[in-house]
């Protein structure tokens, strides 16, 4: 058997005295399509900026592509060096809901900057490699743009280049569409569909329920701070076994 | 008038025109200084933990408290006591450029502070470092945005240094005070220092006007248009 891109075991997040997650485990396989859902303030959008580390996890064990990130031993929390950390986020980094773009730098400037100056790449390859990306999600003639001047999808194909430029093992996608206007959301889905088309890894954070169901190997139904249940999306879409499942989706129906 | 224009300005203005170089020194040392210390003191305050930020908030506070020309003399007057020697032109730099420095973090701190932190998370998450992250995404966007306040910081300055006079440097004023001292022409010599302040002042907060335009992103420009903008082959570094 293959070892897992991603193993979680047991994590753990609190916030003060707030427990925000409580005891979390899960396991991505390369190429594989994780989404995950449930009720805001269910703790999956923290959970997955625990995988990025954006939140340091206060216990649990994070093991990314046979690096340990953070583990439990002796009775203590260890956690990787900082550089060791860094070098993993760049294998995994996350679009955000609100794209977070760098404001003062183009299109093209947004993509090539970490490929450049995290990777050390050379410059006229890291543009040669952004703009088949740019142009990959559409967006080729729109590279000397600042993301002021673009719309809110343009932004988040924009910010769907910058992480791929990384040629990461995992995205991380955190609520990609949810400030988005509802007739640029089709777009960006779509984007995301080729990537899951091409074998990428996925983690998506959403509530777009009918993408879900098409695109996701397996979905985990996060709720107060736990994930209630697991499975292909047929399964948890069509037959819940939680009361707090079926109400979930009931809700989202209606 | 003939007086004045004739024979007062061609004999006393060299010798406050050296005073006016010494107060461009003055200036732009202290400026230098108080920008890196402002700048350390404000990522200091919002990246460090307990006891450094105590320290720094409270450095911040007393200098921000106490009158500058209090502090001038006390810099002046007992660093030599405590067996630190000072040339003057350079007690009179250090008290300047801390207390421009006191003023200037929490002006470097607001703007820092005004960046939204979604884009430094955007710039950890893809794996860079803090120390990356200020100096690609946070600064140039904070620095630019502090630049209008902190050259209305320097012009302050610029007048300011007049105070060093005090502790016996011989920038304009206090060229201005010997001259007058020698010749009792109290009234038109003040109005050559005031002429020259008001001159140096004025070319300054143009050069600062310039200065920001010339920072103002190419998309913040009125009449903007992409298709004006560089070829992608000459975006810059």
């Amino acid at each position: 058997m293959n070892t897992p891109l991603l193993e979680i075991r047991n994590l753990k997040k609190s916030f003060g005295s707030l427990e925000v997650l409580k005891g979390i485990d899960l396991t991505v396989d390369v190429g594989e399509v994780i989404f995950l859902i449930g009720p805001s303030g269910g703790g999956k959008s923290t959970f997955a900026r625990c995988i990025n580390f954006l939140e340091k996890p206060t216990c649990g064990d994070v093991i990314f592509s046979g690096q340990v990130m953070c583990q439990d031993r002796n009775g203590g929390h260890y956690k990787a060096p900082e550089k060791l950390v860094r070098l993993a986020r760049g294998d995994m980094p996350m679009v955000f809901q609100h794209f977070n773009l760098f404001a003062h730098r183009t299109a093209l400037e947004n993509v090539i900057e970490a490929p450049i100056w995290v990777q050390g790449r050379n410059r006229s390859e890291a543009i040669e490699d952004a703009l088949r990306l740019l142009g990959e999600v559409g967006l080729r003639d729109k590279a000397d743009y600042y993301p002021a001047q673009l719309s809110g999808g343009q932004k988040q194909r924009v910010a769907i280049a910058r992480a791929l430029a990384m040629h990461p093992k995992l995205i991380l996608f955190d609520e990609p569409t949810s400030a988005l206007d509802p007739e640029l959301v089709a777009g960006i889905l779509e984007t995301i569909r080729s990537l899951a088309d091409k074998g990428m890894t996925l983690i998506v954070v959403t509530h777009e329920m009918g993408f879900a169901r098409k695109l996701a190997d397996t979905v985990h139904f996060f709720s107060d701070g736990r994930i209630l249940e697991s499975g292909p999306p047929d399964r948890i879409f069509d037959h819940p076994e939680t009361d707090r499942l079926s109400e979930f989706i009931r809700s989202i129906l209606r | 008038m003939y007086e004045f224009f004739f024979i007062l300005i061609p004999r006393h203005f060299p010798f406050l025109l050296e005073g006016a170089v010494v107060t461009l020194q003055l200036t732009l040392t202290s400026m230098v200084c108080g920008i890196c210390i402002g700048l350390a003191v404000a990522i200091g305050r919002i990246g460090s933990k307990a006891p450094l930020k105590w320290l720094l908030a409270a450095y911040v506070e007393i200098w921000r408290d106490v009158p500058l020309i209090v502090q001038l003399l006390v810099i002046y007057f007992s660093l030599p006591t405590v067996g630190i020697s000072l040339p003057a032109f350079w007690a009179g730099v250090l008290g300047l450029s801390l207390n421009l420095g006191a003023y200037l973090s929490e002006v470097f701190r607001s703007t820092i502070l005004s960046i939204d932190p979604g884009q430094r998370e955007a710039g950890e998450s893809t794996g860079m470092s803090r120390l990356l992250v200020y100096r690609r995404v946070v600064l140039p966007q904070a620095l630019r945005i502090a630049v209008p306040t902190v050259g209305g910081y320097f012009v302050s300055l610029l007048k300011d240094s007049s105070l060093v006079s005090f502790v016996s440097i011989n920038e304009l004023l206090r060229n201005g005070t010997i001259v007058i001292s020698n010749t009792f022409r109290t009234m038109e010599i003040y109005l050559m220092v005031a002429i020259i302040y008001f001159a140096l002042s004025f070319t300054a907060s143009r050069a600062v006007l310039w200065i920001e335009r010339a920072l103002t992103p190419r998309y913040l420009r009125r009449n903007w248009e992409p298709s004006l903008s560089p070829k992608t082959s000459e975006v810059p570094a």
